[in-house]
């Protein structure tokens, strides 16, 4: 499996690991900023990892997800640093022989890893910032 | 025992890492979790605040021991 934080994610990078004469399905989720949140306008987003923990929780979850579905190859992968909107953020790709398994593997990746992976995106708008998810 | 701090936890403290003193008495996370609410009184309007000891997700009850790698993590939101 491919689990790495970047500065700049590269989408083929993600592909080519994917590939695999074995897979008839590759599925690729990628996370992108988006220009607004809650109604103002979102002018860049800083990304901040706990290396160390990220990648053992993203482990957790690879092996978690080969554990659940018949999968071929696997990837995560998550930027860190300072972004602007349309940027990729993270991406997630499973390659599996059929595509119901990499459909779903991919769904369960994206969902835990924003649950469990320790990193923090702080939101700058024109006038502040915001840690997102912080405070209730 | 050293603390290491991301996110909103770091700026709260303006520190990436705080030791507890030894006279604090801090045995447990659920000892270091109220050392910091009395410390740190904004740490209590956090959504969550977890303790990882080696990477990994501590419980409440689990006991710290200073020689492991111990840090603070406020609600994640990576994605």
């Amino acid at each position: 499996m491919l689990i790495k934080l970047v500065e700049h994610i590269d989408l083929n990078e993600a592909y080519a690991y994917l590939h695999s004469n074995e897979a008839g399905a590759v599925n690729l989720f990628v996370g992108t900023v988006r220009n607004h949140s809650k109604g103002k306008a979102v002018v860049r987003l800083d990304f901040e990892a706990y290396d160390a923990m990220a990648i053992r929780q993203m482990e957790h979850l690879a092996k978690q997800a080969f554990e659940k579905w018949p999968l071929v190859k696997l990837a995560i992968i998550h930027a860190v640093g300072a972004k602007e909107p349309g940027a990729p953020v993270v991406v997630i790709g499973v390659s599996s022989a059929h595509r119901d398994a990499s459909f779903e593997a991919c769904r369960f990746l994206i969902d835990e890893l924003k649950k469990t992976v320790p990193i923090w995106k702080k939101e700058f708008y024109q006038d502040n910032s915001v840690w997102v998810n912080a405070h209730p | 025992m050293k603390i290491l701090l991301f996110g909103i936890t770091r700026e709260i403290t303006g520190q990436s890492r705080i030791d507890v003193p030894a006279q604090a008495g801090v045995t447990t996370v659920k000892g270091l979790k109220s050392w910091l609410a009395q410390q740190y009184p904004a740490m209590q309007g956090l959504t969550s605040l977890a303790v990882a000891v080696d990477s990994e997700y501590a419980q409440d009850e689990d006991v710290l021991n200073p020689e492991h790698e111990i840090a603070l993590i406020p609600p994640v939101s990576g994605g």
